[in-house]
């Protein structure tokens, strides 16, 4: 008990820059320029450029963490049924991205993708038509399942890793071919990976805003851009951190989802 | 006897250059309770993985009423498992774990709830249908898991150490269990272990395997009374295994001194292995017995006294009710029955080995 002190920097930490930007984000969501308690914030989500914002920003964070799941799913699979060594090794080639900067990345991504960027020219040397991704949704889900791909693979790697060899065996021992057995014993105990990759994913895809800026110019708005543009560009705090708190709200509905399902805790294993 | 309804023929199994089985040969009879018995890393597992399926040889050929299934995939076998550690799927009900191989095989629903309940109150757990199984004891686990595989009415159950995590008291009533559930479904078990306590319970044949040979296939009576050589001996219960020169027939030279045997035809003056259990040294009077010695450790063990004499430079373990102080001096006399006389072993796999089970 007598170690308590020694919490005290995290708690320092924690009220400096968690605590106290929250009360802020909250102060000015409810409040207006003049300081006086409104709801005009929040309820400025329903204006329609702000609705169309998160309406694409859901889609577009939907359809990558979907295809996330369809690539992440047999890679872990792979990644499971290979002997440590070669395990190992595959699993370091897919996390050694991660280990560079995140704009770094996005930014390479720019650069093969732009109109006269790597990609284009390689394919009119080959004399194709070029093609034009950059600026499209499609480069925005094309970064998204980059970027998070990752954090799809391993919690279901995870909790792959964790079913019992002979939990498979005996399912083969009481009749079932490998489809049944896949689809009836090893998919629904990976269900709680799938749910914590689900999350892991989704969110930050709903918050991305470098991603929209970098890939998808200044034409696509995602929900990030306008919470961003409202505080660096227009200077509305007030109405930023309104948006802000609406989208937190999604965002605890998403986690609260996924802790009723995930009971194990394989996601907090990262 | 019933014919032969496993049979394995020349099985050999290595992982890279690990010889786990060398040229095995075994059958099970229909209706046989079957243990594979002997010390980690003998084969006994792998063995059990060949016959349902988990393994395939490197060579030979697993003959199952007369067809080959070398090959077959573990679902197209007409036998069951009781995995270690029980194996459930955690993520279905009792009732969902045990209808899982009938539901696999298209059984209409009430054939499938019959099952079940049938299953339940053979294995004496009525009324869990609808727990998990991770809310059910060691022990209630066990029994769903042999639950689950016995309702596919398998002409044969393949056990894996079924009761290697359960505590002492629960497996001496396990035992009793499966002993009666062989009777009732009147079925081929084939059951691994490495206790030997468990093997001379249950079986009516036991395999003493040891680095992946066969070591003596025989009832309990016939491993524990006569063992063949100094591995089984020494791995089934507690054995004084003296190194000793066979006189002639019915003499042997134990420790320099002459005892009557009942064996023959070991040959004259010939190098054998001595055998002799520790509750068949009788301690007596110095002058009465055929070798003279001194109490040197005295255990109590409950039900007898566990005993370590010296005589003739050899450390005797003797088991007797009756009590010796340290310190006194005694004589041993062996009833020539209960001397076991064993040839040398020729390889080295066949040599004692310590155990540290």
């Amino acid at each position: 008990m007598n170690r308590k002190w020694m919490s005290t920097p995290y708690l320092v930490w924690s009220i400096a820059f968690i605590i106290i930007p929250l009360c802020m984000v909250f102060y000015y969501g409810f409040t207006d320029k003049t300081g006086a308690f409104t709801l005009a914030n929040i309820i400025a989500i329903t204006m329609e450029e702000h609705m169309k914002a998160l309406w694409l920003s859901m889609l577009l964070s939907f359809i990558s963490t979907i295809i996330c799941i369809l690539l992440a799913y047999p890679l872990a699979l792979i990644l499971c049924n290979l002997s440590v060594n070669q395990n190992s090794f595959l699993v370091l080639i897919f996390i050694l991205p991660m280990w560079m900067n995140f704009l770094l990345r996005t930014l390479a991504w720019q650069t093969l993708l732009e109109k006269t960027g790597v990609i284009n020219s390689i394919l009119t040397s080959l004399h194709l038509p070029p093609l034009t991704i950059i600026n499209t949704p499609y480069a925005i889900i094309l970064g998204m399942v980059y970027n998070f791909l990752p954090f799809m693979v391993l919690p279901i790697y995870n909790s792959l890793s964790k079913i019992d060899p002979n939990v498979v065996n005996a399912a083969r021992d009481l009749g079932a071919n490998s489809i049944q057995t896949f689809f009836k014993v090893i998919f629904p105990l990976s269900l709680p990976g799938v749910i914590s990759g689900i999350t892991m994913v989704f969110v930050p895809a709903l918050t991305t805003f470098v991603i929209s800026n970098l890939l998808g110019g200044s034409k696509i708005l995602l929900i990030g851009n306008v919470i961003e543009q409202e505080f660096t560009q227009t200077n509305n705090w007030n109405l930023g951190s309104g948006l802000s708190i609406v989208l937190m709200i999604f965002i605890i509905i998403s986690i609260i989802i996924s802790t009723i399902t995930d009971k194990d805790g394989e996601g907090s294993s990262l | 006897m019933s014919n032969k309804l496993i049979d394995l023929q020349n099985i050999s199994k290595s992982y890279g250059s690990n010889i786990i089985l060398d040229e095995m040969n075994l059958y099970i009879r229909e209706n046989e309770f079957l243990t594979l018995l002997g010390p980690s890393g003998c084969g006994k597992t792998t063995t059990l993985r060949i016959i349902g399926g988990f393994e395939t040889p490197d060579k030979g050929q697993v003959i199952f009423d007369k067809k080959d299934i070398s090959k077959l995939p573990p679902n197209k076998r007409q036998l069951n498992t009781v995995f270690q550690k029980y194996a459930l799927f955690t993520h279905m009900t009792i009732a969902e774990n045990i209808a899982f191989g009938l539901k696999i095989k298209n059984k209409s629903k009430t054939y499938i709830d019959d099952k079940i309940k049938y299953a339940l109150k053979l294995v004496n757990l009525d009324g869990f249908d609808h727990r998990m199984p991770d809310s059910l004891s060691g022990g209630q686990q066990q029994r769903i898991a042999i639950a689950r595989a016995i309702v596919n009415e398998p002409k044969v159950l393949l056990l894996d150490e079924p009761l290697g995590a359960l505590d002492l008291k629960l497996r001496q009533d396990m035992q009793y269990e499966l002993i009666r559930l062989k009777n009732e479904l009147g079925i081929t078990f084939i059951y691994v272990t490495h206790d030997q306590e468990e093997a001379l319970t249950m079986s009516d044949t036991i395999v003493v395997m040891n680095q992946g040979y066969i070591q003596q296939i025989g009832t309990p009576e016939d491993i524990y009374n006569e063992p063949e050589n100094a591995f089984v001996a020494d791995f089934i219960g507690d054995s004084n295994i003296i190194s000793s020169t066979m006189v002639r027939d019915e003499l042997v030279d134990i420790l320099g001194a002459k005892f009557t045997c009942v064996d023959t035809g070991f040959g004259e003056n010939k190098p054998v292995d001595v055998v002799i259990r520790p509750e068949d040294v009788e301690l007596t009077a110095p002058e009465a017995g055929t070798i003279q010695g001194v109490v040197t450790h005295i255990i109590f063990k409950g039900v007898h006294y566990e005993m370590e004499v010296t005589a003739n430079g050899f450390e005797w373990l003797v088991h007797s009710t009756k009590m010796y102080e340290v310190g006194t001096k005694v004589g041993i006399y062996i009833d020539p029955f209960n001397i076991q006389i064993m040839h040398k072993p020729v390889s080295e796999d066949e040599e004692a080995v310590s155990i540290d089970e």
